[in-house]
């Protein structure tokens, strides 16, 4: 059957099993919405199209599809970039559909047109450009294909607004087959044969989970492993969506703001075994002393991660879906008392602290207070900046894909958006942000989508009157010369809230939270609930930048 | 160290932009580069020269140069011994004064004189690069006006090609 581009566009979404998509139209993507007119699938109408890919983000990670966008050509195309940039730093699958100038109109600086192919080479999986309406079957099904395979990452595919207008014959492959394009899943069973015998042999082994635990969905697996070796774990920022924080082996987040159990296990172990992880600078402060005593083994989907920044003794190649389920048949219960006393001890000894005696709120304490009040099965997303720091301190344990955060990119303005993206993928569950004061503001307009959808989102503003991350660097390691990081024209954010009709709150005395937190847990529209809390908080432990892990302030 | 490395590329618009882009962003030290149409329609093969300091940073940008989806396979060509080639295109000053010099260094490094201008003339050099450079380095003292190379290209002594090892 002869179908138009823009009716081509809707029958692949519906073929990959798309039932919601965020966009923004436009002059150029005029005809692709004419085409999604009366078709049954969902679109989200954002303020800003940050939001449209910041949401399709969010509901990507929560659960676990190909997140989808739309926007217009130019400007609408490059207000994408940062989320595009934000899901490519985190390998997160989304498809972004850009619309161009038309043909003839195209590298003639025309009206609304950027080179989308050309900027965003450096920050996706991989791009597309349509020339030929023809090919935009197989386009499309290569897309979601490289989307969602191999290590996850953003495919963004431009097409010229005639193309929309032409028509060609509309037949979906089943499979795609690519010559160049072969994701690895299955490995060598005998690496990971090497690295049960290591484990085995280890007197101090430490395991490590990252962000691929939560992308592959082997939360499970790697619990059993925990279970069966009882051996201690510690885990990166984007991995606290698939690890129970309660576990008495469970040694807290590694790295920059990691606890002192996590950093000196690192440290001082003798075999340290990464899961998904890529050893990020965050992660492992000085590269020359981290985990200067151990035998490094890396489990990982991207060859191109091993030996990228740490260099490793055991590489593991492979999906994670292949790899875990076989380390756990293999793997036996650590015989290593002395080394479980040991890193307990300095659980024990060094846990998360802080002191609640200000007047004002404490962050940590909001964010203690909030999470006792969230069903088991709640969806915490976070902004950046120091909440989220304390959020991966002190939140609960989440169900998996429950702890959307911008970890690699740390984009401001990613969490409610992406609170937007999660709700809708997941409506059955309760969906609450923590942001604050600085992040909220570089994307509030998207409270109107909220509304819209009527979306119950709990958010809770950690108020500091300014941009806490930088001002606390500022006192670290600028002397106290805090440069344009304070707010001095406040927000009122109870009001910000009402003005698009939503609810709003002030917290600014101590016993004013319970309530506000009972009310955010039963409204039914979004809540934007502004605490007001100690300006001066830093978020401890610390280590500072290109210093060893084990060289922290508490 | 420097490595000479084969990629075979699905013959797709932008790949050319996605390699070199790649490389520029990732700080990569490349010699040279040069990219041409093969025996096989579908099929670009990019000669590609890098130096690096270890065995590590060579498989780094290999793991990269992979990672690209529209590259198929990427091949270290150096372990090989392939034979390599270099042409450039040398216009130099020369006059009846200097004439006869330039065109005995033409015949002992086999190269070609192509145009001949009162005050210029255009040669022909094809060979190993260290022989190109070694030509460029005599011309200097005549004045080069300009040159132009191609980059390095090679091709392995194997009867299989290339593009065969592609599974």
């Amino acid at each position: 059957m002869l179908l138009t581009g823009g009716e081509i566009v809707v029958q692949a979404l519906k073929k990959e099993g798309v039932d919601t998509v965020f966009g923004y139209p436009g002059g150029a993507a005029l005809p692709m919405y004419d085409a999604l007119y009366g078709s049954d699938i969902r679109h989200i109408l954002t303020r800003h199209e940050q939001g449209a890919v910041h949401a399709a983000d969010g509901y990507a990670r929560a659960t676990g599809k190909v997140g989808v966008c739309f926007s217009t050509s130019g400007p609408g195309a490059t207000n994408l970039i940062t989320g595009i940039a934000t899901a490519n730093m985190d390998s997160i699958p989304l498809v972004c559909i850009t619309c161009q100038v038309a043909s003839s109109l195209l590298g003639k600086d025309s009206f609304q047109e950027a080179d989308v192919s050309g900027i965003t080479t450096p920050i996706t999986k991989h791009n597309y450009m349509v020339t030929d309406v023809n090919i935009l079957t197989k386009v499309l099904s290569e897309a979601f294909y490289i989307a969602r395979s191999g290590r996850p990452g953003p495919v963004v595919i431009d097409i010229p607004k005639d193309i929309f207008s032409q028509t060609a014959e509309f037949e979906y492959p089943e499979k795609v087959q690519m010559k160049s394009y072969c994701p690895v899943e299955e490995g060598d069973p005998a690496a990971v044969e090497e690295v049960a015998k290591a484990l085995a042999e280890a007197k101090r082994p430490l395991l490590f989970v990252g962000g691929g635990v939560v992308l592959s969905d082997m939360e499970e697996a790697f619990a059993q492993i925990l279970h069966k070796t009882g051996a201690p774990f510690i885990s990166s920022l984007m991995g606290l969506g698939s690890i129970d924080k309660s576990k008495p082996l469970y040694l807290g987040m590694v790295g920059m703001h990691g606890t002192y159990a996590a950093n000196l296990a690192v440290t001082n172990c003798d075999l340290l075994i990464g899961f998904g992880v890529r050893f990020d600078d965050r992660v492992t402060g000085e590269v020359s002393k981290f985990a200067p005593n151990a035998k490094i083994a890396h489990f990982e989907i991207d060859s191109s991660e091993i030996n990228k920044i740490v260099k490793v003794d055991y590489k593991v190649l492979g999906d994670l879906r292949w790899s875990l389920p076989l380390f756990n048949s293999l793997v036996k219960p650590c015989d290593v008392d002395p080394w479980i006393e040991q890193v307990k001890g300095w659980k024990q000894e060094h846990p998360l602290h802080y002191t609640d005696e200000s007047p004002r709120l404490k962050p940590q304490k909001v964010i203690e207070e909030v999470c006792r009040a969230m069903a088991d099965d709640a969806i915490i997303v976070t902004d950046v900046g120091q909440h989220q720091m304390w959020s991966a301190h002190y939140c609960r344990s989440t169900r998996k894909r429950g702890f959307l955060t911008s970890g690699g990119l740390g984009t401001m303005g990613y969490g409610l958006p992406a609170a937007i993206g999660a709700k809708l993928g997941c409506p059955d569950n309760e969906v609450w942000l923590f942001s604050g004061d600085g992040s909220i503001m570089m994307n509030c307009q998207e409270i109107a989508t909220a509304m819209e959808e009527q979306l119950p989102i709990k958010v809770f503003i950690l108020n500091n009157h300014g941009l806490g991350m930088v001002r606390q660097w500022q006192r670290f390691f600028y002397e106290g010369r805090y440069s344009h990081s304070k707010h001095m024209a406040p927000t009122d954010f109870r009001r910000l809230a009402e003005a698009f009709d939503a609810t709003g709150i002030t917290v600014r005395e101590r016993n004013e939270l319970d309530a506000a937190i009972a009310a955010a847990k039963v409204c039914p529209s979004p809540i934007f609930v502004d605490v007001w809390v100690d300006d001066d908080e830093n978020v401890l432990p610390m280590v500072a930048p290109n210093e060893a892990l084990d060289n922290l302030v508490e | 160290m420097k490595h000479t490395l084969a990629l075979l590329a699905e013959n797709y618009p932008g790949v050319m932009s996605h390699v070199l882009g790649l490389i520029s962003r990732r700080g990569f030290n490349i010699e040279s580069i040069s990219a041409s149409p093969t025996e096989e329609p579908d099929l670009t093969r990019i000669s590609l020269v890098v130096e690096v300091s270890t065995q590590d940073e060579l498989e780094q940008i290999i793991c990269h140069l992979e990672k690209l989806v529209h590259i198929i396979k990427v091949l270290d060509m150096t372990k090989e011994d392939p034979i390599s080639r270099e042409m450039a295109l040398i216009k130099v000053s020369g006059n009846s004064n200097n004439r006869g010099e330039i065109t005995n260094a033409v015949d002992i490094f086999r190269a070609k004189i192509l145009d001949v201008h009162p005050d210029t003339m255009v040669i022909e050099i094809t060979g190993e690069v260290k022989k190109v450079d070694a030509f460029c380095q005599l011309m200097k003292k005549h004045g080069i006006v300009e040159i132009i190379r191609t980059g390095e290209i090679f091709l392995s002594r194997s009867p299989q090609a290339a593009a065969k090892q592609i599974k």
